[in-house]
């Protein structure tokens, strides 16, 4: 062995070093074979995502035939208009009041849940879930027959008490509020199913040492579970923030936007004028209006993201 | 152990069952008002899309039941007399074609962003969630615009286009989660074994993180079959038309409200997922789950 090695050392670290220079060759194929297969990717996200967002911030420096270039000439009329202002502040209203709401239904439900001995949490969660995995266009228009002016079922029920028919969709109050109550219904499950996936992750050992140094119910979920949840409600909050101030089924189907536009959010009111009234450029700046609250969230949300996988590993 | 001290953990211990019990109890009732809360809607339609336009026009008889017998009548007008097996076929051949592409599109790209490094590989990650997070009612116009130039306006094949805006990022990146959750010895034994990326991707990735695929595939199939804004926005001529819009909008004829077809229809429409899920939740919640609470 120590002859061979003596008589032909080159031969013998060959093989040594080859693999290294081999390995580089290979890196560097690798790094072309991966920027291939992630150029479909890349196409769909540049050419279908990015691409549009930033033409639509040109498209809303158009005048309506988009042949002139008048600025911010559309973002200036918009803010001069009270329609304006009320879709801004109804889009506020519905997407805090609908989140909080979901936010607050989420957190009971799964902790109900929860409490159940383990056989029957599977059945119960499937059946919470059925609001959230109907398509929302379709169950909307359950709900726009349930509110129905003439047939609802809700004011049948209401008569049946003695009291009398609400106006559910043309008093523009309640019609406020029948579009925040769908919302709920039909978001409160993803709540559900992620805090109790949250919930499921809290170390028994916790609740035993709380229990041990004599923390009641309400104590252990206020100092184990919270803190323990804290990053997953943020998270899901936002997430949903987002979802619900982009959203536009519900509003579109039960009420257009009215009665007489007190109903319309962001998304509705660009349809209106962008599609139905042909003005692009106008429908374009009112819905580049979400983008601020859009690009917080999204900061808040990565973060989140990000802490929660350092803390997992 | 004396008497006194069996006596208070046996009393203790009664105190604890009760206590359990009564915790029990207080959770399914609660739990019932919610199920009645969430289960309404859905309960109302097949309510009414089993009664006859006579019980549903009845203005005194109770909405909630079906008194005058129960008729398919309504689901027999939706299938001959409309155009909801159109836009039906259109769905299919819509959510089909999106689904293979997303899916594609995502398990290569993901496969390639958790396992390979090239330059710019980690920002693509982290875009590739922001993008995500564009919702489509911000896109919607200037796609409209983008649509109308490439002369797919009123086809069906712009939601082929369009779609995988919705569902291309959320699929990578949950797919990112599961493929780095596979240990890297096993790409190592297979290199040593001679196994190109191909085969390395075919062979243990895809079925190793088969969960994931499932859980992604569930999402690009509900995503597009629900999908509502696009098609509401580029699509105007029932031949074209999708399930979601083609009963919101088309279903409805003259200024009577059929309401007894809409609700077969909404049903009908709302089948194909409500089954995917009954089969598959825990796959689907698992992948959400594991998509948001980690990277």
């Amino acid at each position: 062995m120590v002859d061979i090695v003596r008589r032909y050392p080159g031969q013998l670290l060959k093989p040594a070093l080859q693999p290294r220079a081999g390995m580089r060759q290979f890196v560097r194929r690798r790094s072309t074979i991966a920027f291939l297969m992630c150029l479909p990717l890349i196409v769909i996200v540049a050419g279908l995502i990015i691409y549009p967002a930033l033409y639509s911030i040109f498209l809303a420096t158009l005048n309506k035939a988009q042949t002139r270039f008048i600025g911010l000439g559309n973002f200036s009329y918009l803010l001069s208009r009270d329609t304006f202002w009320m879709v801004i502040e109804q889009s506020a209203i519905f997407a805090l009041t609908a989140v909080l709401f979901k936010a607050l239904i989420g957190l009971v439900t799964a902790h109900l849940v929860n409490n159940l001995p383990s056989k029957g949490q599977r059945k119960w969660r499937g059946m919470l879930l059925v609001p959230w995995v109907i398509p929302l266009a379709l169950s909307t228009l359950g709900w726009w027959w349930l509110f129905d002016p003439t047939h609802s079922a809700f004011n049948w029920l209401i008569r049946g008490f003695g009291g009398n028919d609400i106006p559910w969709l043309s008093d523009p109050y309640w019609a406020r509020f029948s579009v925040i109550l769908v919302n709920v219904w039909y978001g409160a499950p993803f709540f559900l199913i992620m805090y109790l996936a949250a919930l499921k992750s809290v170390p028994e050992q916790l609740y035993e040492a709380a229990q041990i140094d004599g923390a009641n119910a309400w104590q252990r979920f206020l100092h184990v579970t919270l803190p323990m949840m804290r990053n997953i409600i943020a998270i899901t909050v936002l997430f949903s923030l987002i979802v619900t101030f982009a959203n536009f089924d519900i509003v579109q189907i039960m009420t257009a936007g009215g009665p007489r536009n007190m109903t319309h959010v962001f998304a509705t009111y660009a349809f209106l004028l962008g599609i139905r009234s042909g003005d692009l450029p106008l429908g374009a700046a009112v819905s580049l209006f979400m983008f601020p609250i859009l690009a917080v969230s999204a900061v808040f949300i990565l973060r989140g993201v990000r802490k929660r996988g350092r803390e997992i590993g | 152990m004396t008497a006194a001290t069996a006596e208070y953990a046996r009393a203790s211990g009664a105190s604890l069952k009760r206590s359990r019990r009564w915790a029990l109890f207080t959770s399914y009732f609660f739990l019932v008002l919610f199920a009645i809360f969430f289960l309404i809607p859905p309960y109302y339609m097949i309510v009414t899309s089993l009664k006859s336009d006579a019980e549903v026009a009845h203005l005194a008889s109770n909405p909630w039941i079906i008194a005058n017998g129960l008729t398919l009548e309504q689901y027999r007008l939706l299938f001959r007399e409309t155009d909801f097996l159109i836009y039906f076929k259109n769905t299919v051949i819509v959510t089909l074609c999106v689904v293979a592409i997303t899916m594609v599109v995502s398990v290569l790209a993901a496969f390639s962003l958790s396992r390979m490094r090239f330059w710019g590989s980690g920002i693509l990650a982290t875009g590739i969630f922001l993008t995500y997070l564009i919702p489509d009612t911000l896109l919607f116009i200037p796609l409209f615009q983008i649509v109308r130039g490439l002369g797919l306006l009123n086809s069906y094949w712009s939601m082929v286009l369009v779609y995988p805006t919705l569902t291309v990022p959320f699929c990578t990146w949950i797919m990112i989660g599961y493929f780095q959750s596979i240990p890297k010895e096993l790409d190592e034994a297979a290199l040593i074994d001679g196994a190109g990326h191909m085969q390395m991707l075919l062979k243990i990735f895809i079925p190793v993180a088969l969960p994931g695929i499932i859980a992604a595939t569930i999402f690009a199939f509900t995503v597009s079959w629900a999908a509502f804004v696009y098609p509401i926005a580029f699509l105007f001529s029932a031949d074209q038309q999708v399930l979601t819009v083609g009963t919101v909008t088309s279903l409805i004829k003259a200024d009577v409200y059929k309401w007894g077809m809409l609700m077969a229809g909404a049903l009908v429409a709302a089948a194909p997922p409500l089954i995917v899920y009954a089969f598959l939740m825990d796959y689907y919640i698992a992948g959400l789950t594991a998509g948001a609470t980690k990277g």
